[in-house]
């Protein structure tokens, strides 16, 4: 079996979630990587070092500096001959240039994989995680996007693959990249994180979060948020956790004024230990924290953070 | 301009899916069905583009059994002008509906078409994309914001990391995100109006499309349960617990 993995990259750097991607390639057979950009040259050379990837395969040209989905799906059909499978992460990079790519070659993709059984069985879950679908594709060709979460990260070093050089297909100029707007911000990012500080409806606005910024301070942990704290516009989209949102499992996740809901659930489940603060007892979120405070979030947050300060001090 | 807005049937978002006990499937019979809330969401769109003048007609296609025309009555007691639906029984994997919903587009030659972004049963979050690719259109994916204007459509993005946008040439697909809009409720009046808008009837056969699956299911099964910890006293007793016992900080 050979798998292409198409990376997720920023021109200097993979995207934590290739490296995951790349896991969940190694346990089919032997791994390409294809980095795809404008100016990615040390990106690919990242990619090369790797550990478990044989081959880079990299093209730079101008309809790849913004990861549209047309041009770049062109690309990895020029590609695809030489692959049993291509595997991207589940990151919205991933969702939008896969299902391209699989209807191009009139392949049923299987979505969010959790774990490879074989090189034809995959288990992905359904209804937000409520249900673990094990599917068995009949498609010569494997189209897969990758839950980073349920698979351990590459080490990024160690590798040694050989770069080759893919020229650029044509871009069909279908579409225009006209701008981004970034949310920046000094935290980990929230599907890296090891630790993840969530907030929710219960916060009542966005500068009610510097408590929970405190305890992130203090944590180095990244902020999250539910869907109704998002809609509320408290904080920005990309802060958003859950079915529809980002999947995280972090060793830590703290959810401050969150009821529980399925939909919230899906994306923090799998987290390895889950505190809740809620002042409703009844939360559906209590069910599945293994540490929970009833309380009225405004004072056990500042007193979270005199406890963080106090257990320091004492170490 | 005209704009074609596909809508899904599922078990509505407030029900917890439950594992049949013979593992082939979630238990659907007698459950409350909805429309899929990005479908809703995508019809809402449309009709706001029509309502500032800037489309004519909307066109909702589903397939589905028998009961999906109770969704396409909803999107027409929204507002929607006229419903196709197109009857199948068996569950249906994205790369049909896409094939379906192509071969519906070769016949109403829509400017713009609009999905949800995921359908909130199978997760899988394809079809746009794949409808898409086989009319050889330009997606734009996980929108917050739509803007059609001469020959083009301008699509802010959910991304990972924020925000972006593209401009893609008409004819488009659209899939939608959740702060794209809030969806309305059919009042009564609309509901009784759109008794009398008509929905065709086609099937997979009659469009010529092969809907065979590719998946097989080999089972589905409940995931492992959470147990339920402790509740504790107040913060410091927290802070103790995490060091000590969860060793997390
Ligand atoms: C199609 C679809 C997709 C969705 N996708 C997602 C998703 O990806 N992610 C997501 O999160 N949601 C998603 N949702 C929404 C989800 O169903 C819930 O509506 C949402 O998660 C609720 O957010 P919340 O817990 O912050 O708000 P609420 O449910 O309103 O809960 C607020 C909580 O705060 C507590 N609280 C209030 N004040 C205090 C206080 N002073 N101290 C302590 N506690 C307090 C309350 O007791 C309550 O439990 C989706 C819904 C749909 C239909
Ligand atoms: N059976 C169907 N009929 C019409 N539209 C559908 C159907 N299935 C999926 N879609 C559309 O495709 C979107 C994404 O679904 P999916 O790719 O299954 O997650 C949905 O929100 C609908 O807009």
């Amino acid at each position: 079996m050979s798998v292409l993995v198409v990376a997720e990259h920023n021109g200097k750097a993979l995207a934590p979630a290739t490296l995951n991607t790349v896991t969940a390639a190694s346990k089919i057979g032997d791994v390409a990587v294809l980095v795809a950009g404008k100016d990615c040259g040390a990106a690919a050379q990242a990619a090369t070092r790797v550990a478990g990837v044989k081959a880079v395969l990299v093209a730079d040209a101008d309809a790849y500096a913004h990861a549209l989905a047309e041009p770049l799906a062109n690309l990895v059909i020029a590609l695809v001959d030489r692959f049993s499978h291509v595997l991207f992460p589940a990151t919205t990079f991933g969702k939008n240039v896969a299902p391209r790519v699989a209807a191009l070659r009139d392949v049923s993709q299987v979505s969010d994989i959790v774990e490879v059984v074989d090189a034809e069985t995959f288990v992905r879950p359904i209804y937000a995680g409520n249900a673990l679908a094990t599917v068995r594709s009949s498609d010569l060709l494997k189209i897969v996007t990758v839950r980073a979460t349920a698979f351990p990260k590459a080490e990024a070093e160690g590798g040694n693959a050989a770069i080759e050089t893919i020229q650029p297909c044509p871009d069909p100029g279908l579409s225009r990249f006209v701008g981004a707007a970034l949310t920046r911000s000094e935290r980990p990012e929230l599907t890296a994180a090891r630790v993840i500080v969530s907030g929710g409806r219960g916060m009542q606005s966005g500068d009610n979060f510097k408590l929970l910024d405190a305890i992130a301070d203090r944590l180095n942990a990244a902020v999250g948020a539910s869907r109704a704290a998002v809609d509320a516009g408290f904080v920005p989209n990309d802060f958003q956790v859950g079915q529809t949102g980002k999947i995280v499992a972090p060793e830590l996740y703290i959810a401050v004024g969150i009821s529980g809901a399925i939909q919230h659930l899906a994306g923090m489940k799998d987290s390895k230990v889950i505190v809740a603060i809620n002042k409703d007892e009844e939360a559906p979120i209590f069910q599945v924290a293994d540490y929970g405070i009833v309380g009225d979030l405004f004072k056990i947050l500042p007193d979270l953070a005199a406890a963080l300060d106090k257990a320091k001090a004492q170490d | 301009m005209k704009i074609l807005v596909a809508v899904k049937r599922v078990i509505d978002a407030n029900v917890k899916a439950r594992v049949r006990s013979d593992k082939t499937g979630v238990e659907t019979a007698n459950v409350k069905m909805a429309m899929n809330p990005f479908c809703e969401i995508a019809v809402e769109e449309a009709l706001r583009i029509k309502e500032r003048g800037q489309a004519t007609e909307i066109v909702v296609v589903s397939a589905g059994p028998q009961a999906t025309q109770e969704t396409i009555r909803q999107a027409l007691a929204m507002g929607a002008d006229r419903g196709i639906h197109i009857a199948h029984d068996q569950p249906l994997e994205p790369l049909a509906v896409a094939k379906l919903l192509t071969a519906v587009a070769k016949r109403e030659t829509p400017d713009l078409i609009i999905l949800g972004k995921q359908a909130i049963d199978d997760d899988c979050n394809q079809t746009g994309q794949m409808l898409a690719a086989l009319l050889g259109w330009p997606q734009g994916t996980f929108a917050s914001k739509v803007e059609p204007g001469e020959g083009e459509v301008t699509v802010t993005r959910e991304v990972d990391g924020g925000l972006e946008t593209v401009a893609l040439k008409l004819p488009a697909v659209v899939t939608t995100d959740l702060r794209l809009n809030e969806p309305r409720y059919a009042s009564l009046p609309n509901i009784m109006k759109a008794k009398k808008k008509p929905i065709d009837a086609l099937t997979p056969a009659a469009l010529e499309v092969d809907v065979a699956p590719r998946l097989t299911v080999l089972k589905v099964e409940e995931p492992p349960k959470r147990k339920a910890g402790v509740k504790l006293a107040d913060a410091s007793e927290l802070v103790a617990r995490l060091k000590s016992e969860a060793g997390v900080i």
